[in-house]
């Protein structure tokens, strides 16, 4: 019997090797649905997954790197500390491909510190925030992203504000924030692309519905709810460097973003338009969108020239970690120099 | 009856009529931020230059101006260079506290005073040099703004001439200070010199402390421990630091960035071989160097004990997904916040057993700067070759102060990558498991990311030989256990002690660090003074190596030195000694924030020995070291 022929990408790999272990989350989870959008978008840019490192937290959505690309190295770090393992990761090798699977309690909650300052230092890094307004896998409780008035099922109320992290990545120097939701398959394979074009720190938080605690009348974190209530700033096309497609477009229709790696964003203006590399009209929006009770989806902000961290420290090309002895031991004639000069 | 105290030649009558040469210490009390710290160094080098045995320790606040600051140099004929309990020559210049300091003196003691302190009327059995050191000052500085940096440099003048120092030397040390600074070298040679000429024209020699020309120091340096393990971080070939500021832990870093800005870009294109990062706190610090050291990299962070308690979840996790990292910990005085600017030993229980669970580290204890460079280098060889957070317990008396030392030996050895999982070593053992045992040693072999090799999902959570996520009971007996066989392993593969044994003695020391000079001292004291013999081990690393068993049962007491409250060493001996050897341990603690003296330590032996021992006090220690944060 002839079977079809397995579509290969750019560098002859097949889909299958892009999936990871059989997942152990909830049937329905959203971040089941990320994890696929994941293992789309990297066999469709054709990255290589033994130059991937995939990083994570603690909680459930820190689980989910061992559901994609089983053949990369991953590494499940300790409760909110993610950001800093993976820094120093892309320290040890800047050729390396990082994403970090975080969740809303794992950035917003014990892990604050470290995305703060992760946003502000541009690391080459996609950071994932699989948002669903609550611990799952402590049974429930409320986390930082929580909205207001939001409501658990034993009834308690969320009376505090939540805290927007793509308000706050933009504010500390992300320079690719955007926010998804786990049921759009199209806008989240397009931004996990462009993510993947992008040389410097990506902030992609994407709602995703815990289907076990949060997904009851009352929650603003539930399906219907965020299906309701999703507001999108644009409608994106990703075209990689790869492919020769032209795109048409009236003019003043479309924004067009040229990428580090030569791919490039089409976002098609929906309503009264909006421009994604104005910093102080994103944060606007933000705010206003979020003050009717709504989520702004897309591509929020992108600043796609500034200069990411390892050019900032000013280090050789080739990986740190693999330099050799004669370029990283300095030569006697050195250590002589430096006994000198305290005699 | 009586005490008796077992030094007579330290009394006042003794001192008084006998020239005491090369073997005294000065004490220079001043207030921070006064710029005392050029002339106290100047001070110090000129002494090196003069070929005598020196060393220096400052004994500073927690603040950046206005506090009071003491420093004190010790010049000694036979090379001891830990702190001296008493003070022979006292330099007053802080109003503040001149008159504990003065009253605190043992008699026989010196006083350089500012004149307007009047010093003189407090004690008649002491020697007093007043110095109107504003008048002085005002001739040889114009300018009204700078005489305050350039007071000091006058009382290295007035020593110069008391103590017999060639002013050559002092001009020479003071080149090498402030090197190309024209402006303040001409300034501050002036106020040398008017230092000298004042003493040579209104004092006569009373005292009878004498430096004079030793032919002791040729070829050493003098360098601090955290500089010298910053050079040794450098030629281990360490290409990721991460950092957070805390006291006494920064100059190491610091020092790091500088060596490796000279040494360490890469001719051809101006690029660095390395990345320094100053991290948002110490737990970021060890994250960083754990995923540095995931990726392959040489990795490490400096730190003092709040930095280390911070680590703790981390250190945890690098033990057991078995990450390499080095962790300098340059301790100073807990609990809490304690006093930053002291130093202790009082970091080894915490850190020996840093994180929750059945965790435990091993530990490097250099005693030296030497050591703190070598003990460096070593770290990351051990570090690659255990898989495991490498734990370099230095301390602030050692970090901080400057030590006289022979210079460093360039590295005989290629560095130790440890068991990394080639092609070809794939193809002998068939099949790879990350964490399984092959060699028998505890150690698996190991990728990283981006070599090409078969890729692992690293975990803190509990996982089988093949890193594969793991709640199953004998997966984690078999994974703990191993662990436990690669500390074993270690015992015979960290720095040995170093054991002098003295065939006659009943008396073993066991002593570690910096307590090592007050010990070689109070060895030599107690031989000569009250002639008791003894054997010295001095531990360099945890897990024990197992030649300490052999010097317990070589002797019928123990000593063991530390520099902390709890005797910390004595009880991670314990954990491990049979009854009969932990009926021998004895402890000699010391843990005021001031550096072990030899003095402290042979009258503790002495006094547990059964000798009677004089009560003493410790200068500066009770005098007005308050205030400030």
């Amino acid at each position: 019997m002839a079977t079809a022929p397995i579509k290969m990408n750019r560098i002859g790999l097949e889909p299958q090797i892009y999936k990871g272990g059989k997942t152990t989350l909830c049937a329905g989870c959203g971040h089941n649905a990320i994890s696929e959008r994941i293992i789309d978008a990297f066999y469709e840019m054709g990255v290589d997954p033994k130059q991937v490192v995939k990083l994570s937290g603690i909680g459930c959505s820190s689980k989910s790197p061992a559901y994609f690309l089983g053949g990369s190295h991953g590494f499940n770090a300790v409760h909110g500390r993610m950001p800093s393992v993976g820094t120093g990761a892309m320290l040890a090798n800047q050729k390396l491909i990082a994403i970090g699977i975080s969740g809303d309690g794992d950035t917003g909650a014990i892990g604050i510190g470290q995305f703060v300052h992760l946003m502000r230092r541009n690391l080459p890094i996609i950071y994932i925030i699989e948002d669903n307004g609550c611990y799952g896998l402590t049974k429930g409780q409320f986390s930082p992203t929580a909205d207001m008035g939001s409501k658990l099922k034993n009834g308690v109320v969320n009376d505090l504000p939540p805290i927007d992290t793509c308000a706050l990545a933009i504010e500390l120097g992300a320079t690719f924030v955007a926010r998804s939701f786990s049921g759009d398959k199209k806008q989240l394979l397009a931004l996990l692309k462009a993510a993947l074009s992008h040389r410097g720190t990506v902030m992609l938080d994407v709602i995703s519905p815990c289907v076990t605690f949060n997904d009851h009348e009352g929650s603003t974190k539930s399906y219907s709810y965020v299906k309701d209530h999703d507001d999108q700033l644009e409608e994106i096309s990703f075209v990689p460097f790869f492919e020769d497609i032209s795109v048409d477009y009236e003019p003043g229709t479309t924004q067009e973003v040229k990428m580090h790696d030569g791919s490039k964003l089409y976002l098609k203006k929906l309503g009264e338009g909006y421009d994604p590399t104005d910093k102080i009209a994103a944060l606007r929006t933000l705010h206003e969108v979020g003050r009717r009770g709504e989520f702004a989806t897309g591509l929020v902000y992108i600043e796609p020239d500034r200069d990411d961290f390892m050019r900032l420290l000013n280090v050789v090309d080739e990986p740190l970690a693999s330099l050799p002895l004669e370029r990283t031991r300095p030569p006697q004639a050195a250590l002589d120099e430096i006994m000198n000069s305290l005699r | 009856m009586p005490p008796i105290d077992i030094a007579p030649q330290e009394t006042a009558t003794s001192r008084s009529s006998a020239p005491v040469i090369n073997d005294f210490s000065i004490q220079v009390a001043t207030v921070n931020g006064s710029g005392s710290q050029t002339a106290n160094l100047v001070l110090l080098r000129s002494i090196l230059l003069m070929g005598v045995p020196v060393s220096g320790k400052n004994m500073f606040p927690s603040n950046i101006a206005g506090l009071p600051t003491w420093y004190t140099i010790r010049a000694s004929r036979r090379g001891y260079i830990a702190r001296k309990k008493e003070v022979d020559f006292l330099v007053a210049m802080n109003p503040e506290t001149a008159k504990e300091d003065v009253l605190t003196l043992d008699p026989g003691a010196a006083v350089v005073y500012d004149e307007p302190l009047k010093l003189n009327a407090l004690r008649s059995d002491l020697t007093f040099y007043p110095v109107p050191f504003d008048t002085l000052v005002t001739a040889v500085c114009p300018d009204a703004k700078l005489r305050r940096l350039v007071r000091n440099m006058i009382y290295d003048g007035i020593l110069a001439k008391l103590l017999g120092i060639d002013m050559a030397m002092m001009d020479q040390a003071l080149a090498r200070q402030l090197g190309k600074k024209a402006k303040a070298m001409t300034l501050n040679a002036a106020a040398l010199k008017a230092g000298f000429e004042y003493a040579e024209t209104k004092f006569t020699k009373q005292d009878p402390f004498h430096i004079e020309r030793m032919n002791e120091t040729a070829g050493k340096i003098l360098i601090e421990g955290n500089a010298a393990a910053a050079i040794g971080c450098m030629m281990a070939g360490v290409t990721v630091v991460a950092w957070y500021p805390i006291t006494p832990s920064s100059s190491l870093c610091e020092s790091l960035i500088g060596y490796m800005r000279k040494y360490r870009i890469d001719k051809d294109t101006g690029k660095a071989t390395f990345a320094i990062v100053q991290a948002e706190d110490e737990i970021a610090s060890l994250g960083m160097v754990i995923g540095a050291g995931w990726a392959g990299a040489r990795a490490m962070t400096a730190t003092a004990g709040p930095g280390i308690s911070l680590m703790g979840e981390f250190a945890g996790l690098a033990y057991y997904a078995e990450t390499p990292a080095v962790i300098f910990d340059v301790q100073r005085v807990g609990p809490s916040t304690g006093l930053p600017t002291r130093t202790a030993q009082g970091d080894l229980l915490s850190t020996a057993f840093l994180s929750h669970g059945d965790t435990k580290h091993i530990l490097l204890i250099p005693n030296s700067v030497e050591e703190s460079y070598e003990l460096a280098i070593e770290a990351f060889d051990l570090s690659e070759r255990f898989q495991t957070p490498i734990f370099v317990m230095m301390d602030l008396d050692l970090g901080m102060n400057n030590w006289m030392s022979d210079g460093f030996k360039y590295p005989s050895k290629p560095i130790d990558r440890g068991k990394r999982l080639t092609p070809e070593v794939l193809k002998t053992l068939g099949e790879w498991g990350r964490y399984r045992d092959v060699d028998g040693d505890g150690i698996p072999y190991r990728t990283v990311p981006g070599d090409g090799m078969p890729a692992f999902f690293t975990r803190g959570s509990g996982h089988n030989d093949k890193a594969q996520y793991s709640e199953r009971p004998d997966d984690y007996v078999n994974n703990v256990d191993r662990l436990n066989r690669k500390f074993e392993t270690a015992r015979k593969a960290v720095p040995a002690p170093i054991i002098e044994t003295d065939k006659d003695a009943k008396i073993g020391i066991i002593g570690y660090g910096t307590s090592h000079w007050a010990i070689t001292e109070s060895r030599d004291q107690l031989r000569e003074e009250t002639s008791v013999k003894t054997s010295y081990l001095r531990v360099r690393a945890y897990p024990f190596n197992e030649d300490i068993l052999a010097f317990i049962d070589a002797h019928e007491r123990i000593y063991i030195v530390e520099q902390n409250r709890d005797a910390q060493l004595a009880m991670l001996l314990r954990l491990e000694l049979s009854p009969e050897r932990c009926a021998k341990l004895r402890s000699v603690l010391h843990y005021s924030g001031l550096p072990i003296d030899a003095r402290s330590v042979s009258d503790d032996i002495l006094a547990q020995e059964g000798f009677e021992v004089a009560k003493r006090i410790t200068p500066a220690s009770a005098s007005s070291m308050t205030g400030g944060e």
